[in-house]
């Protein structure tokens, strides 16, 4: 492992190269905090828990994170939540915060286009929230992907929205200037190993950040009370909230876990790789529609920057949107140990509640997804309380398979939310085998469904809307694939 | 021509250099505060420990209810909220002790090192509760007009129901936060995020034992308020003041979005049962209804907030005969408090349930139903008899409510479009397990505050020797524009670019004695005084022009573009006017009042003219519904509102959009719930859901009302706060049309829905197409809903007793109910699909049969 003598990070904030030292800088320290004993007071804080954008920043990754490491390409900003990363994991990072942007237009005292067109639209009101809605717009109006969506993590209490859907649609008429791609200004990441194994203190709460496979799973053995931290959306609340008193491995820079291929056969998905990474990669080739859809649901622009398919495994809520949809699709899990790797079925790996197959000194090094075969159908289904960036109250993913006489050969019914663990309804599954695609399958699960499945009330909703949801999304499949399930029979 | 100015601090917004109290960068030494909460929301507090705490390091104080000089009390009108506990705890959660160290971290840290010792007791945690163990606060409140008894006896139909809507939290995004610093003379001086500078004052100084002239408060902005930093800001202001005091240094405390929650007041929960008569044609004679709001620990502004509520139960229509009575809970939770619409909401959704109810009951159009009763001609004193003016009701023209509503009828092309959803609904095929509702609804909500003596502003205007001018006033500034508004004022009456003009802090060195900025008066209040000490000034400027140019009083002046110009055709730069005054020592600086005029309010009788005027518009909205999973979509806004002659037409309709969306909110998904305990269990943004921008539809049109002057308002303006929220009522009503349609089949208009809103895939609906029955590819509405089951719930966590949750069969009969119903919800719409309509029409709607259909 590389440890730095000066025990220092280098990140670059606003075009300027900043060395924090650990004195000054607490390892679990946010990003967020950073910005505000710089000065930065522009960005806010609003809910310290990754779910109003308010504090939201554009990040460049200081290295290979998507296809696009070709220097001569602009550089490439995601918005992210400040209040969830550790400064200290976003070694070697470049981030803007809205005090920076204006800097890069020609001209120094003018605004950059998205704060223009917000003041000209009225898109502020009381403020606050602003900025994070100007860092958002900012990262897609150079990516030249700007929508509705481009500020669907961005919570805005006065203006009701439209104003701000204005200020989109004049920006989506401009052409962005590319953001120049500065040097690696950040210094050499692999070089700046957050730990100083020496100082007991300090290393009661430090931060590694190892550059390989080996080195994470060496640093793991050495430290096992130490956790692993992927895109941290949902362990970064432990820093926000109550300032991280554990030791963190950070996977961000490990290339190994970087890998995302999606060949002939298969989808490969790097255990690091942002779920923005793989949205990007299957929306380009539209395929994989449920995991797509799924994505979408899947909290908000800002959130699925960072998240990563190991961290969603890795903590494996009983919702977690993303694992029935592993459930539905037969995926493989990769795990990489101290002895080596192996392989655990989806359908294997969640043991009890937010305990996994996934031993405490391995890692979800990827995960694999075959290709459905031909003939299968699968579509994935979330409610929440809100349509757009919600935790489920159900989310569901199915598959079905019919054979050459229409007759039900593969069945898969996935849940979210309705048990202690992402969960499949086997014995509904098994009861489909064999029958006539034309025959009424909801009422051959219903009963099967309901009295295998017994989910909880909580504040989201109660068991029996959940229950009633279990059924009618399957229900809600049916009707979507009624032409696929009946057009061998009706030619 | 839009004669908009942006909003005066858009640039700062956007760049970031705007500055809140929340991220105000304190100066080195300044402590931080953090509370110790109760694990109880209703107990005996025997004892504190808090030695292992002082002793913690960074830690410079433990500020517990006998570090106090002053009263320990911050209610605003009754005094019966403790800023720290003695010997009671009231509501979980509630902060017990503040611990103020160096750091945060550190604060936090020696929290948890504070020990109490507590005897928990029953706690109170609905408003069905607060009723079994007669748990009031203050008197039961009456308003009567005329004889609703009789007059309902007389009607040919006679309905009763009851509706409910739970809290809504205001969510400002900016979380309560003060910065209170001492300085050598024993000065307190306050920055806070308050919309009550004043009252903060007033309690800063109870609370230390001081006069308020030892007080000073500022408000630089607000990242949001909502009614939400009225009062419950004043509290953290004592805290951070009674830190400062005991410590000499410079306190701050900011909320995190937790403690926020878990401490601070809501929008009140509302039970209002009626039993309502009226005639054949939908025409209302009598209303009789009971009000009941939970108020929570401690009164703070119920007893207004609940008056509110009474007073607008008839939105836009004409109440022949009413019997009100509103009584305020008294549970062990926060304290309800002002949110935007001050009750008003809670009043016109009663009022919108009872015309649709009548709707319903007669088969006939909502819409015309709430056309039909819109106040009129001889029908225009209000239940608490204020009489509409002219303004509302011109002479031989239509009244202002039913321009509106004509023109939004034609506007928004209600009539082809109640076809289309029919046909749609008509259309539904099994994929396609979606139906559409459409509803259109009015706002009447009346302008001033009902305690008539808050109805004042004053003004400070300085004008310096350059020519450029400072406008202090009372009013803060959360986003509403105000201050760009007052600006705007100061401009038009010096006739001088606004350029030259800035809004100031709101301080109470500059204005004393100021009213909250609520009751969406902010511009009407303090632009009267604000034009009035502008006017003093201009006076002033015109006599020295006068001097300057050698003019007699025959020559009129007048002020526009930067200068005085004489109707002689000579004129005189503003700054050399201003210049000319300064060396013939003159005096630049006016201050300025006003008091709204003709204002009454009997408290004892509940009736008089509270009002100046009433604020009017309509909203038209178009949803689909899932009838498989409850979900629901809003496709398109209409909304046309008046706002007078608007200062700012930009400013005006991001207020009405932004409002409605807030509404939209409370009505469709914000829910606030309370465990068994007493802990509210949704406390940050990722359980308490509010709109995002995939929540408001892309076709969203929003129309001022032209040629709409009112008379006697700042240049002929109206308030535009509060009003617009109430619009969203129209997607409540336009999702209990669509859920209608499912219960319908081909010919039935049925559904309903007893209580409040809730969205509604709370409650379920199981519309399954029975393949069975027929070609599964055909559409079959009379097989959709022969086959359904009628089901409905509550979505109640179990574990709570006080919420139960009831689930009702398909002959309208209760199948399970479990303790009490939902109190809180803003929802809960009841999906029924029933075999027979008016069985559940009668069941579930509690439709008295004294007199037959």
């Amino acid at each position: 492992m590389n440890l730095t003598a000066n025990n220092s990070l280098k990140i670059t904030i606003n075009q300027q190269s900043h060395v924090l030292q650990s004195s000054t800088l607490g390892y679990n320290e946010t990003l967020l905090k950073t910005l505000h004993k710089l000065g930065l007071q522009g960005t806010k804080e609003g809910c310290g828990d990754g779910d109003c954008g308010a504090c939201t920043v554009a990040w460049c990754a200081p290295q290979k994170t998507y296809a696009d490491d070709d220097h001569t390409l602009p550089a490439r900003y995601l918005a992210i939540n400040s209040c969830l990363v550790p400064t200290a994991q976003l070694a070697g990072s470049r981030v803007l915060t809205v005090e920076g942007i204006s800097q890069l237009s020609a001209e120094p005292a003018a605004l950059h286009p998205v704060q223009q067109a917000m003041i000209d639209c009225a898109g502020s009101q009381c403020g606050y929230c602003t900025p994070g809605f100007v860092m958002s717009l900012f990262c897609d109006y150079h990516a030249n992907s700007l929508s509705d969506l481009s500020v669907e993590g961005n919570l805005c209490r006065c203006t009701g929205y439209t104003s701000i859907r204005q200020a989109i649609e004049k920006l989506k008429l401009q052409q962005p200037n590319p953001i120049p791609r500065h040097p690696r200004a950040g210094g050499d990441p692999g070089k700046v190993s957050i730990l100083n194994q020496t100082d007991s203190e300090a290393s009661a709460n430090s931060l590694f950040l190892p550059t390989s496979l080996s080195e994470a799973l060496t640093l793991k053995q050495t430290n096992p009370d130490a956790l692993w931290l992927a895109g941290g959306t949902d362990l970064g609340l432990a820093f926000s909230q109550c300032g991280g008193a554990t030791r963190h491995i950070a996977l961000d820079q490990i290339p190994e876990l970087q890998r995302l291929e999606l060949t002939e056969r298969a989808l490969h998905i790097g255990g690091a790789v942002p779920l923005a990474g793989l949205l990007a990669l299957l929306e380009s080739h539209s395929s994989f529609e449920p995991i797509t859809r799924m994505l979408h649901w899947f909290a908000a622009r800002q959130v699925r920057n960072r998240a990563t398919i190991g961290g969603n495994l890795g903590t494996a809520s009983p919702i977690g949107d993303l694992l029935p949809v592993l459930l539905a699709l037969d995926a493989q899990i990769v795990l990489a140990g101290p002895t080596g790797e192996r392989t655990v079925n989806a359908a294997d790996y969640f043991l009890s509640y937010r305990t996994t197959e996934c031993k405490p000194d391995e890692l979800v090094l990827r995960v694999d997804i075959a290709k459905p075969k031909p003939g299968c159908n699968s579509q994935s289904y979330k409610v929440g309380k809100r349509g757009s960036d919600d935790i489920s109250i159900v989310s569901s993913c199915f598959q079905l398979g019919v054979d050459a006489n229409n007759r039900v050969d593969f069945a898969r019914l996935a849940y979210g939310g309705v048990a202690a663990v992402p969960i499949r309804a086997i014995a509904a599954e098994n009861a489909l085998i064999g029958v006539s695609a034309t025959d009424d399958l909801l009422d051959i699960v219903k009963p099967i469904l309901l009295s295998t499945l017994q989910p909880l009330s909580d504040f989201r909703a109660n068991a029996a809307y959940r229950q009633q949801l279990i059924v009618n999304l399957f229900d809600k499949f049916l009707r979507e694939q009624q032409a696929n399930l009946h057009g061998e029979v009706h030619g | 021509m839009d004669k908009s100015s942006p909003h005066e601090s858009a640039r700062g917004h956007v760049t970031g250099s705007a500055r809140y109290c929340h991220d105000l960068p304190a100066p080195a030494g300044t402590l931080m505060l953090y509370p110790v909460m109760s694990p109880h929301a209703h107990a005996e507090l025997l004892s504190i420990d808090t030695d292992a705490a002082r002793m913690a390091p960074g830690v410079h104080a433990v500020l517990t209810a006998a570090d106090i000089p002053g009263e320990n009390d911050t209610g605003p009108i009754v005094h019966d909220e403790v800023l720290l506990p003695t010997n009671r705890i009231s509501f979980h959660s509630q902060a017990i002790a503040w611990i103020a160290a160096e750091t945060e971290a550190q604060a936090q840290f020696a929290a948890g090192l504070v020990t109490t010792k507590m005897q928990a007791l029953p706690a109170i945690l609905s408003i069905e509760a607060a009723e079994a163990t007669g748990s009031f606060h203050g008197q039961t409140q009456i308003l009567n007009k005329g004889d609703a008894a009789a007059a309902i006896d007389a009607s040919t139909h006679v309905v009763q129901g009851e509706v409910r809507c739970g809290e809504q939290d205001h969510f400002y995004l900016e979380t309560q936060a003060s910065f209170a610093s001492v300085d050598g003379d024993g000065h307190i001086n306050v920055v806070c995020s308050t919309q009550h500078p004043s009252e903060t004052q007033h309690i800063v100084a109870r609370v230390l034992g001081l006069k308020y002239h030892q007080v000073s408060v500022t408000c630089l902005r607000m990242g949001g308020g909502f009614g939400g930093k009225e009062t419950q800001a004043n509290g953290f202001a004592a805290l951070a003041a009674l830190a400062a005091v005991k410590t000499g240094r410079a306190v701050k405390v900011k909320l995190k979005r937790e403690h926020d929650m878990k401490l601070t007041g809501k929008r009140h929960a509302f039970r209002m049962r009626y039993t309502l008569g009226f005639s054949t044609d939908g025409l209302i004679a009598g209303l009789q209804a009971e009000l009941i709001a939970d108020a929570g620990w401690s009164m703070d502004l119920s007893p207004p907030v609940l008056m509110r509520a009474m007073v607008h139960v008839d939105n836009a229509y004409y109440l022949p005969a009413v019997a009100l009575t509103g009584k305020l809970a008294r549970t062990n939770k926060t304290s309800a408090t002002a949110f935007r619409g001050f009750g008003g909401p809670q009043g016109l959704l009663l009022a919108e349930e009872l015309v649709d109810h009548v709707a319903r009951y007669l088969d006939m159009p909502a819409e015309q139903i709430r056309a039909r009763n819109f106040y009129r001609k001889g029908a225009e004193i209000t239940h608490y008899g204020q009489a509409l003016t002219a303004t509302d009701l011109p002479v031989g023209e239509p009244s202002r409510m039913s321009r509106i509503w004509n023109t939004l009828h034609q506007q928004g092309d209600y009539a082809p479009r109640k076809i289309a959803v029919q046909q749609f609904n008509q259309n539904a095929n099994s994929a396609n397990s979606k139906k559409r509702g459409l509803a259109m609804t009015p706002v009447k909500f009346g302008i001033s505050f009902n305690k008539v003596q808050y109805n004042q502003a004053g003004a400070l205007v300085l004008i310096y020797a350059d020519g450029s001018v400072q406008i202090n006033h009372g009013g803060t500034e959360m986003g509403q524009g105000l201050h760009t508004k007052m600006r705007t004022v100061a401009a038009r009456v010096l006739g001088i670019s606004e350029r030259h003009i800035r809004v100031m802090n709101t301080s109470t060195e500059k204005v004393p004695n100021t009213s909250a900025t609520a009751a969406s008066s902010g511009a009407d209040l303090n632009g009267q005084a604000v034009k009035a000490a502008c006017e003093t000034l201009r006076e002033r400027l015109h006599e020295q022009t006068r001097l300057q140019l050698g003019l007699d009083e025959s020559v009129d002046l007048h002020s526009a573009d930067d200068a005085i110009h004489a109707s002689n055709g000579t004129s005189l730069r503003f700054a050399d006017a201003v210049l000319a005054a300064y060396n013939a020592r003159i005096n630049l600086s006016a201050s300025g009042f006003y008091a709204t005029p003709g204002l009454s309010w009997n408290m004892q009788s509940n009736t008089g003219s509270p009002f100046f005027y009433f604020s009017y518009g309509a909203a038209l909205s178009e949803v689909e519904v899932d009838g498989l999973t409850g979900e629901w979509k809003l496709l398109r806004v209409d909304i046309l509102h008046d706002v007078g002659d608007s200062l700012n037409p930009q400013i005006d309709k991001g207020q009405i959009e932004g409002a409605f969306a807030q509404g939209l909110g409370w009505l469709t998904m914000e829910e606030v719930v309370w465990d068994s305990d007493g802990k509210l269990r949704t406390f940050a943004p990722s359980t308490y859901k509010i709109p995002t921008i995939c929540e408001i539809p892309k076709e969203f049109n929003t129309h001022l009302l032209s040629s709409a002057t009112q008379p006697g308002t700042i240049f002929g303006s109206k308030a535009v706060g509060e009003p617009p929220l109430m619009l969203a009522l129209s997607v409540r009503m336009a999702i209990k049309d669509a859920i209608a349609a499912f219960a319908d089949g081909a010919t039935h208009r049925t559904t309903e829905i007893g209580t409040v809103s809730r969205h509604p895939h709370e409650s379920c609906t199981t519309s399954r197409h029975p393949r069975e029955s027929g070609d599964p590819g055909t559409s079959n509405p009379e097989t959709l809903s022969s086959s359904n089951l009628c089901l409905s719930t509550n979505n109640e966590p179990e574990s709570s007793p006080h919420l139960g949750s009831r689930i009702r069969g398909n002959d309208g009969r209760e199948i399970r109910e479990n303790g009490e119903i939902s109190h809180r919800t803003n929802a809960e719409l009841r999906l029924a699909c029933p075999a027979t309509p008016e069985a559940i029409l009668r069941a579930v709607m509690n439709i008295t049969t004294k007199v037959s259909v």
